[in-house]
């Protein structure tokens, strides 16, 4: 595959990934407004759809202020890596099979490195520095507070996360996440799809949590529990920094939605698409849209779970990580390592 | 709580409501059904919420025959707690015998407490279902004769209710 596809399709992906998040966060204000009977955003344009758009502007045309006490080249960099770190991960997510189009075979994944998941947990687990950073380049205890929360949750849920991912990764026997994908692309017993969520369902509730706590959602936005840290690790920021911490956390919140997708929805997979009798072009198509729709059915839900489940105290924050999720997914592992040895 | 109101125990939940999942599933399922009922909130410039007759918006004078009630006694502006009426009498042939010269309620001290109403003995004075008010100026928002009176057919609604429940 030449160089110059990879670049167009970094592109591709970069510019839908942002749009998308964009629309997300209008997307998330207008739901959230109709659960709690509200009508929500819909002066700017029709339905409210360049509501995103003008907020960006807005941010754009703000002040940049950093606090006369913060140390500003931490303070600058803090959003770059948050922004970075959310959209790096998109690049080994395999997000369709392979397209033939003007006689090249592409395949609708950027990067594919044979040890995608590694790469996946490394760099979301470098996302916790811009948080920290942030929180603590401020010189505001609010902030402090909050990047401390979050470097202590995200290192205790990523344990749980790594160790449900095992699980999938036992049954695909392998890393790359294009071939975990192809493996659930088959049938069990012969008519339901080989999903992970239904050999792993276990794993799949556990590594939900778990992206629910990395991407600092509700009911685990202990890093920026307003009634108590103000905003907290982004309290200082202003305009376009604040910006990219909001265009990060949404990025954060697709890209787990993609992950779960891939690791266990069946990434692309189309169930009974082969029976249709497409041509190769549009069954491509299909599948990448089965894809986005996927995803998008996931952040439903994460915007879903926002507006029904209340923050979690801090301790119990901790319990449900270390005390519940850790051992379930310490036995999810042990169980599928004597299933397997015994049917195979 | 549960929904009758009786404590529940930690150690006295079931399995399934220690498991947490189906409860948070259950919570969803209600969550989702919000999203289809009706909207609280009004498009405001477009839809405009038509108060009912108990609402006490701005306090207007009752104007019959092309004209007001009120025989200036003066009752209203001294209960005002906000004091924000002032009455000046004059005599009027009419068989009313006083009338208002000077009518003036400035609209910013008003609380729309309706005690003004409360204490007419002429129900000269009620509080309409008026409520926008916008003013650009201190001045502007001192009401005279000429913007508080209004035709008794259009307050039908409030005295109505007056009558039925005073």
């Amino acid at each position: 595959m030449p160089f110059w596809i990879t670049l167009i399709q970094i592109a591709v992906v970069i510019g839908v990934l942002l749009f998308s998040v964009m629309q997300i966060a209008y997307i998330e204000r207008r739901i959230s407004a109709f659960i709690q009977n509200r009508v929500g955003p819909n002066r700017t344009g029709p339905y409210g759809l360049l509501q995103m758009p003008a907020d960006v502007v807005k941010l754009l045309l703000k002040e940049d202020i950093v606090p006369k006490n913060a140390t500003k080249s931490l303070h600058d960099l803090a959003p770059i890596i948050s922004i970075a770190v959310a959209l790096s991960t998109f690049a080994v997510i395999p997000f369709g099979d392979s397209i033939e189009l003007f006689g090249y075979q592409i395949r609708l994944l950027i990067a594919d490195v044979n040890v995608g998941i590694l790469f996946l947990l490394a760099i979301t687990s470098l996302g916790v520095y811009g948080i920290t950073l942030a929180g603590w380049s401020s010189n505001n205890k609010y902030s402090l507070l909050g990047g401390l929360r979050s470097s202590a949750q995200l290192i205790s849920y990523e344990l749980s996360m790594g160790l449900s991912i095992i699980g999938v990764l036992m049954i695909a026997e392998t890393l790359r996440l294009d071939q975990i994908v192809q493996k659930q692309a088959t049938y069990l017993g012969g008519w339901l799809p080989a999903w992970n969520i239904f050999l792993q369902p276990v794993a799949f509730v556990i590594f939900l949590v778990s992206a629910f706590a990395e991407t600092n959602r509700l009911p685990f936005d202990l890093p920026e529990a307003e009634p108590e840290l103000v905003a907290g690790y982004h309290t200082e920021y202003t305009g376009l920094k604040f910006g990219l911490f909001m265009l990060a956390e949404y990025a954060n919140m697709v890209t787990a939605c993609a992950v779960t997708t891939t690791l266990f929805l069946g990434g692309w997979h189309f169930p009974y698409i082969e029976y249709l009798g497409l041509s190769p072009i549009a069954e491509s198509l299909l599948k990448v849209a089965a894809f986005c729709i996927k995803v998008a059915f996931m952040v439903f839900f994460f915007i879903v779970v926002r507006w029904t489940i209340p923050r979690f105290r801090y301790d119990q924050l901790m319990n449900l990580g270390w005390k519940v999720l850790l051992p379930l997914s310490l036995a999810n592992v042990l169980v599928t390592g004597f299933v397997i040895l015994l049917f195979s | 709580m549960s929904s009758n109101g009786k404590m529940i125990r930690k150690k006295d939940l079931t399995f399934w409501q220690r498991l947490y999942i189906p409860e948070i599933l259950k919570g969803m399922r209600l969550t989702i059904a919000q999203m289809f009922r009706r909207k609280f909130t009004y498009n405001y410039p477009e839809e405009r919420f038509s108060p009912p007759a108990p609402f006490r918006g701005r306090p207007v004078l009752v104007e019959e025959n092309g004209v007001e009630r009120c025989v200036a006694c003066g009752l209203c502006s001294r209960v005002c707690p906000a004091l924000a009426i002032e009455v000046q009498a004059a005599e009027t042939p009419l068989e009313k015998e006083r009338y208002p010269v000077k009518f003036e309620i400035n609209m910013v001290r008003c609380i729309f407490c309706g005690f003004c109403e409360e204490v007419c003995p002429e129900e000269a004075i009620v509080m309409s279902q008026e409520y926008e008010l916008v003013f650009g100026s201190q001045d502007e928002a001192v009401f005279g004769k000429d913007k508080l009176l209004v035709p008794a057919e259009k307050l039908h609604d409030r005295l109505e209710f007056l009558r039925q429940h005073r």
